[in-house]
């Protein structure tokens, strides 16, 4: 196996009009874990499906575990997992039975089916449940039987797609403990989520997707890095302050982004930075209402990205 | 593909093809399995199904039959081989139905994802609808000798109707897969195939004698395989020759299996391009 156990290059896929995929390519390498983020419709279920097989590419190439996924799709299923938005497991069948159904298919025996079914059903919370139709389970069940779903056969690859979209804290929390103790393991996982605190706590590295293209790659800690390592944020009370605000800070060399009348600056100096700020305001503008300085999560570095603004 | 030329030590063909077989056939039965189990815990479709063969037969037998004169027979006996083709031809909109909910709800996403044989979600939709269809005729046997019907030609011949029936069932609830896996909607599903098989039940032999409809109409609606089915049912329960009718309603079923099941397989492996 090569080092990346997932592999993509230039990915298109168009659903009529829409051109979902863009040429989007990523590798994640094995073992570790890749959070695909993006909002929706930017590609995340269409990457996913055709890296799970069940979609074919109108152009481009994947592999999984050296696999092609559309010429060698076949020997790519028993090497893959699949859970999340639009993987379903069956509302009339038992927990119990949805495991077992889902493990023979998968190509584990009889035998080995059953004791594997208790095994994941113990180990996400589901005992007590087991023996109950799906359909009247709530939101966060369904969820985790369907991720122990895509566990029968051991997957060294899995795919999760928006596995936590819906959930309450709690089960997102039991969900992400579930997910690090698989990737402790040794499992590749590929997580899809429009959550940025998700890919922050799970993913080894990040890949930012915005219409159906990389729009950037780091580890969580190099994106927010390279958005800055603090965020001041000026409020002026009144839009014509920040406007002279705006002006002032310009001439002095920083980078000020207004909205209204706040007015947000990105540093990479630190907060002692905001002594300066202070001083090439003085005199030019009115002193600001409130000031906050905090550290950048990766919804700065998402919306600077998505919304076409230049990353510091 | 050359990955596969590279793969270590490749078994014997006729080796590959056997377990390839018996793993399509396993898969088979899971999913069959399955699909029972999911219908048995909707008994309100099941009922429902039944409802409407029962209705007809009170309808024709009681309300319309006083007024349909067929020469040589009781009307009852004449009604009910019409009756066991509509219940299956209608059963087969339940393939339909069940298929498309499959591809609504996403398990079919998931079934696509595993390394199971991929017939097996089509054979093994079919399987069930079969067994399905056999529970429901059993029942309309039960309802038939309620209403009067004798069978005239005895068990043997009756027997035979029925397997001519079951066959047929089968034999289109392969069409309606295909319908099913293009309509990620159970009520459009419906919607498209009822019309369908209104067309073919109303325009046979199944209610009234052929005879008695128009020159044009009689074209069409004796060169269908609902009409040849019933033709052939009414020979083996009524009595009379009837190999030339069964063997015309078996190459009816026979060809429409191989078409449907051909037609229904590539749309399944086409699902995703």
């Amino acid at each position: 196996m090569s080092e990346s156990a997932v592999e993509a290059y230039g990915l298109r896929k168009a659903f009529g009009e829409v051109q979902a995929l863009d040429g989007l390519s990523l590798a994640v390498p094995t073992g570790s874990v890749l959070g695909l983020l993006g909002p929706n419709g930017s590609g995340k279920t269409t990457t996913v499906s055709i890296l799970a097989t069940s979609l074919h590419p109108d152009a481009g190439r994947a592999t999984v575990a050296g696999l092609d996924v559309v010429t060698d799709a076949a020997r790519v299923r028993r090497v893959i997992g699949l859970a999340g938005q639009f993987a379903a497991v069956d509302p009339n069948l038992t927990g119990r039975e949805n495991l077992r159904l889902i493990g023979r298919l998968s190509r584990v025996d009889r035998r080995q089916a059953r004791v594997r079914a208790d095994e994941l059903l113990d180990s996400f919370g589901l005992n007590a449940a087991a023996g109950r139709l799906v359909r009247g389970y709530s939101g966060g069940m369904r969820r985790r039987l369907d991720v122990a779903a895509a566990l029968l056969h051991r997957p060294p690859v899995l795919f999760l797609d928006e596995p936590t979209t819906g959930l309450d804290p709690e089960s997102r929390f039991a969900l992400w403990d579930s997910v690090r103790d698989l990737a402790r393991s040794g499992t590749t996982v590929l997580l899809t989520t429009q959550y940025l605190e998700e890919a922050d706590a799970l993913a080894d590295q990040v890949v930012i997707i915005s219409a159906g293209r990389v729009a950037d790659t780091g580890t969580p800690a190099e994106l927010k890095a390279r958005f800055g390592t603090v965020l001041f944020h000026l409020d002026f009370g009144r839009q014509e302050a920040a406007q002279a605000a705006d002006t002032a800070l310009a001439s002095a060399g920083y980078r000020p982004q207004r909205d209204g009348a706040g007015i947000q600056v990105r540093s990479a100096a630190g907060s002692g930075e905001l002594t300066g700020m202070l001083r090439a305001l003085d005199g030019r503008a009115p002193d600001p209402v409130s000031v906050a300085i905090r550290e950048p999560t990766l919804d700065d570095v998402f919306l600077s990205l998505t919304r076409g603004g230049e990353a510091a | 593909m050359s990955t596969i030329a590279a793969a270590p030590r490749q078994p014997a063909a006729s080796r590959v093809w056997a377990s390839g077989v018996t793993d399509a056939l396993s898969d088979t039965a899971d999913v069959a399995w399955r699909n029972l189990l999911t219908q048995l815990r909707t008994p309100q479709a099941l009922v429902f199904a039944l409802i409407q063969p029962v209705i007809f037969v009170l309808l024709f037998r009681y309300a319309f039959g006083g007024a349909i004169h067929v020469p040589g027979t009781n009307y009852v006996d004449f009604l009910m081989p019409g009756i066991f083709a509509q219940t299956v031809a209608f059963g087969a909109v339940g393939t339909a139905v069940g298929l498309s909910g499959d591809l609504r709800t996403g398990i079919l996403v998931r079934f696509r994802t595993l390394p199971m044989a991929r017939i097996a979600v089509l054979a093994g939709r079919t399987a069930a609808d079969l067994a399905r269809n056999l529970l429901v005729v059993a029942v309309m046997i039960g309802v038939g000798f309620a209403a009067g019907f004798r069978s005239p030609n005895g068990a043997g011949g009756l027997l035979a109707a029925l397997g001519l029936v079951v066959a047929f069932g089968y034999a289109i609830s392969w069409g309606f897969a295909s319908l099913g896996l293009r309509v990620s909607d159970p009520e459009a599903a419906q919607a498209a195939a009822v019309p369908v098989l209104f067309l073919l039940v109303f325009t046979s032999a199944a209610f009234v004698p052929s005879s008695a409809m128009p020159g044009w109409l009689q074209a069409f609606g004796t060169h269908q395989p609902v009409d040849a089915l019933v033709n052939a049912e009414r020979a083996l329960i009524l009595g009379g020759p009837a190999a030339h009718d069964v063997l015309i309603s078996l190459a009816w079923s026979g060809g429409l299996l191989v078409v449907f099941a051909l037609l229904a397989a590539r749309t399944y492996a086409r699902m995703g391009r």
